[in-house]
């Protein structure tokens, strides 16, 4: 190989992606329904905290669950997978 | 270890696995990501999700870049430049397991790398408008292998990966389902523990490739499991033999045959095996999909010593 091309340490870095994606408000995407967490049913388990596929459920001060209407696409996988019933999507 | 923000369609399987994975690791890591949806919906440029080292290389050498990766950093840690090396995570899709990347898997696990290889398998190369792969089941609709007059959806069976896997002597290869989380926390942290390369193959419902109201996700892949469709084991090598554990629900039915549900429960919340139910029953194709099904489930059973 030509000794006048650039050896790897001289190459330029690839594509460096720098901003956080919490730019991005995917909660704009819902279609007209949102969770809705029924706090006097909801003890707290977590359980929709681990199967949301968004990050936007987690637990509030009160340790119960609590939803992030930023990032929510609203499709309904806590609502369902909650044990005890304790979520519900209500139209918007 | 995933911001928010993350691209991926509603109800996406590939976001909550990889939201899982990362859950379970306790060490630093890095991730390498092979071209598919979930690569895309995390790294739209300039965004990222990532809140870990992550490096996107081509469809095809996911564990090549791994094996790189590895070997850089070991290289670091001999040099004294880094106390210890990060646990190595690759993420990737069907498509770049299955089919393109497959060869540099392979190579990687021949070699002995030290990392572990998620497969999530939403049974398509989704990115790029649902088209076919060797993980594609047998009849599923995609728009290469259509539902029509003549052509009834994929001819042929999916290629049993983690078993081909399994056979390169590696010293851990699992299978896991959102639906068990806990189950895919503990084999993700098995897989990073041992030395030299481990892989695990995870079923992953993708509402808009396998045509599914996007509440459902986490229910398919529970009857993906229910079904024996998708069987959760693990398996180690000892002693040149293969011992291999089913593990979860998958365990409890080896235990008590009647809790196996038909397959019929699985195709019939899909639209992608729609023509298989409407506009007429196409029996003779169900039961072929239940005859692969029990086969391969007889098998898993003779592995794991409980036939
Ligand atoms: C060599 C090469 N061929 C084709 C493509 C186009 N391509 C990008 S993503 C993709 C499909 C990825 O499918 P899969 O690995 O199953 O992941 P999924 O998108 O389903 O998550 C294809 C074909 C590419 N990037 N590189
Ligand atoms: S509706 Fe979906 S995105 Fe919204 S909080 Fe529930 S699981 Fe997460
Ligand atoms: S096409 Fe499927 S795998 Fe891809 S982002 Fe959408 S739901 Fe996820």
């Amino acid at each position: 190989m030509s000794s006048s091309l650039p050896g790897w340490k001289e190459l330029p870095m690839g594509g460096v992606a720098f901003r956080p994606s919490t730019d991005i408000k995917t909660g704009e995407w819902r279609l007209g329904f949102r969770p809705v967490v029924k706090e006097e049913k909801c003890v707290g388990c977590a359980m929709c905290v681990v199967l949301c596929p968004d990050m936007a459920m987690g637990l509030g001060e009160e340790g119960k669950a609590q939803v992030n209407y930023d990032y929510c696409k609203g499709c309904g996988i806590c609502a369902r997978e909650c044990p005890y019933g304790a979520i519900e999507m209500v139209p918007e | 270890m995933l911001h928010e923000g993350v691209r991926t369609c509603s109800g996406c399987g590939a976001s909550l696995i990889a939201k899982l994975v990362l859950k379970a690791a306790r060490k630093p890591v890095v991730v390498v990501s092979a071209t598919g949806c979930l690569e895309v919906a995390t790294s739209i440029l300039p965004y990222t999700s990532w809140k870990v080292p992550w490096i996107h290389n081509a469809f095809e050498n996911a564990a090549a870049t791994a094996s790189g990766v590895e070997a850089a950093y070991k290289a670091l840690a001999k040099k004294g430049l880094i106390k210890e090396v990060p646990d190595i995570v690759v993420l990737a899709g069907d498509g770049g397991t299955y089919d393109i990347g497959f060869q540099s898997l392979s190579g990687a696990l021949e070699r002995g790398h030290d990392f572990l290889y998620v497969l999530y398998d939403n049974e398509a190369y989704m990115n790029t408008g649902i088209q076919r792969s060797g993980g594609t089941p047998r009849y599923a609709w995609t728009t290469t292998c259509p539902a029509g007059e003549v052509l009834k959806g994929k001819l042929e069976a999916k290629k049993p990966i983690a078993l081909i896997v399994a056979e390169h002597r590696i010293p851990y290869v699992a299978t896991a389902s959102p639906s068990e989380p806990h189950d895919l926390i503990r084999k993700v942290r098995r897989g990073l523990e041992v030395e030299g390369p481990a892989f695990l193959h995870v079923i992953c419902p993708c509402p808009r490739g396998w045509r599914f109201d996007p509440s459902l996700s986490v229910e398919v892949a529970r009857l993906a499991v229910k079904t024996c469709f998708f069987p959760l084991w693990e398996c180690r090598w000892e002693d040149d033999d293969m011992v291999l554990e089913l593990t979860g629900p998958s365990k409890l039915i080896a235990e008590v045959p009647e809790l196996k549900l038909p397959v019929e429960a699985y195709l019939a919340i899909q639209g992608r095996f729609a023509h298989l139910f409407r506009p007429k029953r196409m029996e003779p194709l169900i039961r072929q999909i239940q005859a692969d099904v029990d086969a391969n489930w007889k098998l898993l059973l003779r592995r794991a010593g409980m036939a």
